[in-house]
């Protein structure tokens, strides 16, 4: 588990070593402080979305999941993505309201982010490399957690490196976006140092 | 004469403001009913063409593979999937279950149906396939009364996808003829280079096993030292490891195992 | 007619999706290791954001709201069902390169957003053109990037040898970098500043200006 915990936030970095998420991850990461604001939400989202997901594939999408109902041979595979996108868009519609309702600059600061969220590529992904890899329901809370943290930390971080840029004399043509993506290039070649650590 | 009621109906329907309840649903049960038409209809009709598809590519690998072994063409002739003898073979025991007709068997119904498949521990599960089957098709070639060739299809997790493909072993059933990857949805560029025929090729000659009986065939990180061992490729780690793992697990005590112990020594 | 043209230009340098507006990211990175994948991945896209941006201006009069974003997603996870049905029967190889891609169309943020940003608040046919016009951008940027990587990555172009080979007997020897997504990331990075040094109206302005060396101090 804590092997799961460490490798779903180094070495399988959904934003570095997947690349899921680069939208909001570049256009979000200007500043730290709404970077902090989305990585904390997308920690959120992913850590209910994904459990959330294993319950409903395992209890009302795979083959023989309904048996529980007594329909054991329907097989509503080819529905995933449309579901899952509908579980991860009411879980961040909840989320919204919720913090709407208790943290009222936090969610005026995110802005649009938030309910774009919904469609973040690597929630969506969070959600099906849980199936893919057939993990179980502890597994999926565990990678939840530790693959939106690894997002979360790459995103800001790389805020932080943007920041520092700003004191940077960089060409006109590179500013802002230019240099965005050679130092997303230099970060991800960075965290692909960390393929094949293993704890025990 | 008064309007076609479906008309007004409509045409009211549409006037009503947007954020109305009753709107609401309506427009959306409509687009969900539109779409899952338009997506059922093209899915249904296309149907066949696909499974065609899928056929035509698995048999497409399997004569491919075939032509590929040195020394079978000149022995056989053509060589082709109509060459081969399909049997079903039971995996826990290790031999021909009889009463199922190859023919008509769906091996794919049967690797997902609870009643007809073992779930696997975590340790034995190697392939990382959760499920295994029964029952599974092999495919062997004989001349005279002599085994040239046994083909097995295999399939495991790769890094993002389900792997299948053909391993073909030589009558020693101890030297992998060649393997033939027919199926994958591995990342373009760089897990797809499982397919290779290059990187394929390497596996013609291997030996699977020792003189103890353990199974030693595998991908390795890096370059291969010796018969047993394949090169790893830089940058698809996890994919060439997939195959390897798959290889491996059907290969081993929970795989064709038994069935290949029984042939090795004449019981089937 | 000229404002049509503007709707389908616009967006292909100077408006372009993923050099300006920051969209469609994710697969640009991912399918360009060669250049036969990006093409079907961008015609693909084409296809899908044209067509969706023309099915959800014909509805933006009478979408409510509330539940604006999942009609969006429907339409748009519809058309892509049905694209990767189509490849499935007709192009059977090219659907296995692609693999999963074809189905990240739907949460690919060209369409999504140009389905919000622009198909709500126009007319079906210039929500269209300007569907094709974003499609356009986001495949220039594609086949670019791709023919860069296979082309240095491998020697080859669409599969046939064009920079022979050191292990064909050349003197070519491939980058190994440009088959990894890093180098992605930097080609798409060189791309702006060129496009930024032709159209200098692109650059970003900076928030603020340090002040160097000869400001007055305080007394």
């Amino acid at each position: 588990m804590i092997d799961l915990f460490q490798r779903s936030i180094l070495e399988e970095n959904l934003a570095l070593a997947f690349f899921l998420g680069m939208c909001t991850f570049l256009a979000v990461s200007k500043r730290l402080d709404t970077a902090l604001g989305v990585g904390a939400a997308l920690i959120v989202v992913q850590a209910i979305t994904v459990p959330a997901n294993y319950l409903v594939q395992t209890f009302l999408l795979s083959q023989g999941a309904g048996a529980w109902a007594g329909l054991p041979e329907v097989d509503l595979t080819f529905l995933r993505f449309i579901v899952f996108i509908g579980v991860i868009a009411a879980v961040v519609q909840i989320l919204e309201m919720t913090l709407d309702r208790y943290a009222p600059a936090l969610h005026g600061a995110l802005g649009i982010f938030l309910p774009l969220l919904a469609v973040h590529c690597a929630v969506l992904g969070g959600s099906l490399f849980m199936v893919e890899r057939r993990y179980g329901f502890a597994e999926s809370v565990v990678y939840g957690l530790g693959s939106g943290i690894g997002w979360a930390l790459a995103m800001v971080a790389f805020a932080a490196i943007r920041e520092r840029l700003h004191y940077s004399d960089i060409p006109a043509g590179l500013q802002g976006l230019g240099t965005a993506f050679i130092v997303t290039g230099l970060m991800s070649m960075g965290f692909s140092a960390f393929v094949g650590v293993r704890l025990p | 004469m008064a309007n076609l009621n479906p008309l007004t109906w409509w045409r009211r329907f549409l006037a009503l403001p947007n954020d109305s309840s009753a709107k609401t649903f309506m427009v959306a049960f409509l687009v969900a009913s539109v779409s899952a038409a338009a997506v059922t209809i093209t899915a249904v009709s296309l149907k066949p063409r696909q499974t065609e598809n899928v056929e035509r590519e698995r048999q497409q690998r399997m004569a491919e593979m075939l032509a590929l072994v040195p020394g079978l063409a000149d022995i056989l002739g053509e060589v082709n999937a109509d060459t081969l003898e399909t049997r079903i073979v039971d995996l826990a025991s290790g031999t021909y279950a009889e009463d199922i007709d190859p023919a008509s068997f769906d091996a794919a119904a049967a690797a997902s149906d609870p009643a007809r498949s073992v779930v696997l521990d975590p340790e034995r599960d190697v392939a990382g396939i959760g499920r295994r089957p029964d029952v599974v098709p092999v495919h062997i070639v004989r001349q005279d009364d002599d085994l040239l060739l046994v083909v097995l299809p295999v399939y495991g997790t790769g890094y993002q996808s389900t792997i299948r493909a053909y391993l073909a072993l030589e009558g020693d059933l101890d030297t992998i003829a060649a393997i033939s990857v027919y199926e994958q949805g591995e990342t373009p560029g760089l897990g797809t280079r499982i397919t290779d025929p290059a990187w394929l090729g390497q596996w013609a000659g291997k030996r699977i096993a020792d003189e103890s009986g353990e199974v030693r065939i595998g991908v390795v990180r890096g370059a291969a030292g010796n018969e047993y061992e394949i090169d790893g490729i830089t940058g698809a780690t996890r994919s060439s490891m997939g195959v390897s793992n798959l290889v491996r697990f059907w290969l081993g005590a929970d795989g064709f195992g038994p069935f290949l112990a029984n042939l090795r020594e004449g019981r089937t | 007619m000229r404002a049509s043209l503007r709707h389908v230009l616009f967006p292909i340098v100077d408006g372009n999706p993923v050099t300006l507006q920051i969209l469609g990211i994710c697969s640009a990175l991912a399918v360009t290791t060669s250049l036969a994948t990006s093409l079907t991945m961008a015609a693909a896209l084409t296809f899908t954001v044209t067509a969706s941006c023309f099915l959800v201006s014909l509805m933006r009069k009478h979408i409510p709201s509330s539940i604006r974003l999942i009609v969006q997603l429907t339409v748009i996870a519809s058309l892509v069902i049905v694209i990767d049905q189509l490849l499935r029967a007709y192009a059977y190889g090219m659907s296995q390169r692609l693999s999963i891609f074809v189905g990240l169309i739907i949460t690919n943020c060209v369409v999504l957003g140009r389905a919000e940003g622009f198909a709500m608040r126009n007319p079906p046919l210039a929500a269209a053109l300007d569907g094709l016009g974003n499609g356009l951008g986001y495949s220039l940027i594609l086949i670019v990037v791709g023919t860069i990587r296979e082309l240095l990555g491998t020697g080859m172009l669409l599969g046939f040898p064009v920079l022979p080979t050191v292990q064909a007997g050349g003197w070519f020897q491939p980058l190994g970098l440009m088959l990894l997504a890093p180098s992605a990331f930097f080609i798409i990075g060189f791309l702006i500043w060129a496009i930024r040094t032709w159209k200098p109206g692109q650059v970003e302005q900076p928030e603020f200006r340090l002040r160097t060396g000869s400001g007055r101090r305080p007394a």
